[in-house]
């Protein structure tokens, strides 16, 4: 079975929402949408207070390349332009829209088989920069920017992400297992619209039901594959993938399209599959809601906007122990400061740990076990870029290569001693970034 | 017998060795004005930056052959200090404006209540490049002590109850290394007056006064109050903070009084 | 509700931690403690507990009155390193021997560096060498009736008085090679002479069998160790199974070059060190004046830690030749 050279660990999964169906949410009354959902420039407002806007109307335009724009999940109206706190607590620029319940959306018709096949690659790349397409496997890269090929580089492998790595995450498995063909339909786009020759679908071997169904689905296929994947965290990470499906290694610093690869995660390829077939832009995803003591978890279809405490009320409500709440995986998410936070393209899940999971234990000084150095999928030394960072030795950190740190947490997962090496690694990345 | 073979051979390797010692340290003697191992003698050695040189010996070699003590202050040294430095240099002295470092912020926990529990490295670095902080104020002070942990003059020490640092009027010199050190930019330096104490405003908080108000106990609402009572109108008021002008401010107590968020602070306590 | 915590992702954690490592290595010793206590007798016991107590205490005092942090006997690395003290002193080593060796292991080996992770040298390995050079005639005094096939018949060594014992090693040191007759069996279940932990090889190697199986310890270091003795004894002529078995080579593969603190972190950079400790223990052995050479050999091989550290740092994923050394 594949997997990545070097590093890597073996966290629980906890996957408890490993067989649940997806199930929509219910659209809530007023919708939060923030202007900053992808990697690059926040999108730039087109709508003012009181506008009535319709689904899939564009209420944000992308302002920049590297950027994508924003469109309406609901029918209603614009209720005010305003901060929201972000899962961070940061305060960043939204739009808040009141739902028109007594208006339900009525879906656009949607492109039949040869409408699609009349495509020409740069309609394709145009269409999923108009949906607002980012990458759905939480990086939130905007599409578009990616399968435009730099001139002089041609793509010879489409890689779609199905491994799931993250503990407790299922929203890809759900969405293999109830899509598998539409996410096939998005695959052949992408390789259409890159000129890519063939298509590899990586799927980690905890996900057998995912992979059946992959496999049924790309059985018609002769330039499709479904290569499953040995269990190990950070197997979804681009470089680490690449590897794994073709033995190819990225240079370091560099894209992967060096390498001759694009690498998209299911969902992604799902929504291209979405806005390209049956004209819905990118509004909704699903979100994995789980956690040890959370009564009714589930893969839930939900509208962008909708608030992480409506959520979680879907699932059951916030449990009464409840120490921290995780935008994301347990292992890259981001620990949620406040639960009016509205649910972005980037939520892969939401994970609730009782309070007795959620404190750090405390540190104690490196005894040089150098698991950190045997567990790093990039090959760094963790506990040397915690001691440069400790002296704010910034630029002995960049000689050390910690810009290759992909922030995966293995080392700090591993650490005997409970250092919080990749905190300090972060912050060197950060102070770094500044120069 | 032996022993004194051994001694003799020992005395000649020692002999031996002080003649090459010798002649190393002629032939690789480099000149160094006197002045500046004096000078240096007298500085604080803390090497905290506040000159502007890299530290306290580029400070002393700077001393040493400048034209005139112009711009050369060492916060760590008193007047006295200074005066010797430019005699050793030949100068005429510069009186100088004593500087020390006040803390924009007053907001302890009772006054701003922690909506969060933040769970990672106690360092404000990290804590405001990730995370706005612990309370829904984003302007005011993290309370991990970075400024504590920088400060080369032990000045400054963070209260456990109120997590709020504490400038040691006494052992602050002014070099501003907490002035860099803060990631929200909460130490300023104020000049102080052997006669009167320093009057600030202990708050950063640029929101509306509405929701400054909710954010913190003790925030500035920007309600012109201090500028009203103030005889002389040292305190302008820009985005809903006020801020005093050191220049005109005579220490007189009136704006401490008309605050209503108590957010104006006196050295004098 | 409770307010939310936040800090920074990983969320989860390893449940491994610095005490379930020292702890591991601590059930690791039982069996060779019990080899030794079986051979030796209650001398043994003696010498074990006063070398525990001993670096306990030397810590406690240390960290309270000296550091004045809080107290760190709990995770269990002070108990270690008073059991291989102990492991590499003779049973009948005066009790103040032993303190003294257990003050100098603590304070000197591991607290003047800083405490737990700073110290550059093992400091078991610190104590037993100080004592060594010490007191050279008590720490190669070996008890006289011990149930061995080797017992002393012929004192090799010049420290050594008429009525002690000497180890295997003694003899093969000397050049005296009339000692053809010995039995593999006897030497690995604790039926010869020597430390208290040096003479069970079998109960050495449950205890890495053990630290291997709990993922403790890494295999690089005991294997390289042990297979780059083998190759030096055969080049040099001896016997590899005689100089793997006899003295304290085992003893220091598996329990004191493994030492976390004091040894490279990469594979490649542990794989060089065990092969020169092997290499250097050997030579001592044949060439040096003294009978054993492992723990000489293991505290020069720290010294050099750093300089294998730098120099067999991991390759950065995707990054082309060496990177830059720091």
């Amino acid at each position: 079975m594949k997997t990545f050279k070097i590093g890597g660990i073996h966290p629980p999964e906890n996957k408890t929402t490993g067989d649940s169906p997806v199930v929509d949410m219910p659209v809530p009354g007023e919708l939060r949408i923030m202007l900053s959902q992808c990697i690059g420039v926040p999108a730039k407002p087109i709508v003012k207070p009181g506008d009535k806007v319709e689904y899939g109307q564009m209420i944000a335009e992308a302002p920049a390349f590297v950027s994508a724009p924003v469109y309406s999940p609901v029918n209603g109206t614009v209720k005010k332009l305003e901060p929201t706190r972000t899962p961070q607590g940061i305060w960043q620029d939204s739009i808040v829209i009141e739902t028109d319940m007594d208006n339900p959306v009525s879906w656009p018709a949607p492109r039949t088989q040869e409408e699609v096949n009349d495509l020409s690659p740069d309609e394709i790349i145009d269409l999923v920069g108009n949906s607002g397409i980012v990458g759905l496997g939480g990086a939130t890269f905007p599409t578009k920017v990616k399968l435009s090929v730099p001139k002089g580089k041609s793509v010879e492998y489409v890689l779609i992400n199905g491994a799931e790595c993250e503990p407790c995450l299922t929203c890809d498995d759900a969405l293999m297992r109830y899509d598998a063909h539409n996410i096939v339909k998005g695959t052949l786009l992408i390789m259409k619209a890159t000129g890519a020759k063939s298509g590899i679908i990586g799927i980690e071997e905890n996900k057998p039901d995912a992979i059946k169904a992959m496999k049924a689905a790309v059985s018609g296929e002769r330039s499709l594959n479904v290569v499953t994947l040995k269990k190990k965290y950070p197997q979804g990470g681009e470089k680490q993938l690449i590897y794994a499906l073709t033995g190819r290694t990225v240079p370091a610093g560099a894209l992967p399209i060096e390498t001759g690869c694009i690498v998209d995660n299911v969902a992604t390829a799902y929504a291209i599959y979405d806005a390209i077939y049956n004209r819905r832009p990118l509004t909704e995803r699903i979100v994995t809601v789980t956690g040890p003591e959370i009564s009714e978890p589930g893969n839930f279809r939900v509208k962008n906007g909708t608030s992480i405490k409506d959520i979680l009320d879907f699932a059951g409500g916030v449990p009464e122990d409840t120490g921290k709440i995780i935008a994301g995986g347990p292992m890259m998410g981001k620990a949620v400061s406040t639960l009016e936070t509205p649910a972005t393209k980037g939520l892969s899940g939401l994970v609730a740990l009782p309070l007795s999971e959620s404190l750090r234990k405390k540190e104690g000084p490196c005894i040089r076990c150098a698991r950190c150095v045997s567990v790093c999928p990039m090959g760094l030394e963790p506990y040397l870029l915690m001691l440069q960072a400790d002296v704010k030795k910034w630029d002995d950190m960049a000689a050390s290569g910690v810009m290759n740190c992909l922030e995966c947490g293995c080392c700090t997962y591993t650490c005997p001693s409970y250092r919080p090496l990749l905190d300090m690694i972060k912050l060197g990345k950060q102070e770094l970034r500044k120069k | 017998m032996t022993i004194g073979i051994s001694i003799i051979v020992l005395g000649v390797i020692g002999i031996i060795a002080a003649v090459l010692l010798f002649i190393a340290a002629k032939k690789f003697y480099v000149f160094e004005d006197p002045k500046i191992g004096e000078i240096e003698e007298l500085l604080p050695g803390a090497n905290c930056g506040g000159c502007g040189f890299s530290g306290c010996h580029a400070f002393a070699v700077e001393c040493a052959q400048a034209k005139s003590m112009d711009g050369l202050i060492c916060t760590g040294v008193d007047a006295e200090g200074m005066k010797k430095i430019a005699g050793i240099a030949g100068l005429t002295p510069v009186e100088a404006q004593r500087k020390i470092a006040v803390i924009k912020c007053s907001a302890s926990c009772e006054n701003r209540d922690p909506r969060n529990i933040y769970d990672g490295v106690r360092s404000c670095a990290i804590e405001s490049a990730l995370y706005q902080g612990e309370s829904d104020c984003i302007y005011g002070c993290l309370g991990c002590g970075d400024c504590v942990k920088a400060c080369p003059f032990g000045a400054m020490r963070l209260d456990p109850g109120e997590q709020l640092p504490h400038v040691d009027l006494e052992k602050c010199t002014g070099c501003g290394k907490c002035v860099e050190t803060c990631p929200r930019h909460l130490c300023e330096l104020s000049p102080i007056h052997t006669d009167r104490p320093v009057v600030w405003v202990a708050c950063a908080n640029r929101d509306r006064g509405p929701v400054a108000m909710k954010e913190c106990g003790v925030a500035c609402i920007g309600c012109t109050k201090c500028r009203k009572v103030c005889p002389v109108e040292a305190p302008s008021i820009t985005s809903f903070l006020a801020h005093i002008d050191q220049e005109k401010c005579t220490s007189c107590g009136e704006c401490i009084q008309a605050c209503p968020r108590h957010s104006i602070r006196s050295s004098a306590g | 509700m409770n307010k939310l915590i936040i800090s920074l992702s990983p969320h989860i954690h390893a449940p491994g931690s610095i005490d379930r490592c020292m702890w591991n290595v601590v059930i690791a010793l039982v069996p060779a403690l019990a080899v030794a206590l079986w051979t030796f007798g209650l001398p043994a016991l003696w010498v074990t507990l006063i070398s525990v107590g001993a670096c306990l205490l030397t810590e406690w005092t240390i960290t309270k009155f000296m550091f004045r942090r809080p107290c760190t006997l709990s995770n269990g690395s002070a108990l270690i390193t008073g059991i291989l003290l102990a492991f590499n002193l003779p049973s009948i080593l005066p009790w103040w021997m032993v303190i003294i060796g257990a003050i100098v292991a603590i304070g000197i080996g591991k607290m003047s560096f800083g405490g737990l992770g700073c110290n550059i040298w093992n400091p078991a390995l610190v104590g037993r060498v100080f004592l060594l050079l010490s007191f050279p005639a008590a720490m190669t005094t070996w008890p006289e009736n011990v149930d061995s096939a080797f017992n002393a018949t012929t004192g090799a060594s010049s420290q050594v008085d008429a009525s002690s014992g000497a180890t295997l090693l003694t003899h093969l040191n000397s050049g005296d090679t009339s000692l053809a007759d010995y039995n593999l069996l006897d030497m690995m279940t604790g039926h010869m002479n020597g430390s208290l932990g040096e003479v069970g090889g079998l109960a050495i190697l449950l205890g890495l069998i053990y630290l291997l199986v709990t993922r403790t310890i890494t295999w690089h270091i005991p294997v390289s160790v042990i297979a780059s003795a083998a190759f030096f004894s055969w080049a040099f002529g001896g016997n590899p199974i005689l100089d793997i078995f006899a003295g304290g080579l085992l003893l220091g593969a598996v329990f004191m070059a493994t030492d976390y603190v004091t040894s490279p972190m990469t594979g490649k950079g542990q794989l060089i060190f065990g092969a020169m400790i092997g290499l250097i223990t050997i030579i001592i052995r044949r060439y040096g004046a003294y009978p054993e050479g492992m723990s000489f050999a293991i505290l020069l091989m720290n010294s050099f830690v750093p300089l294998i550290n730098r120099y067999c740092r991991p390759a950065i994923f995707g990054a082309k030749g060496r990177r830059n050394q720091a």
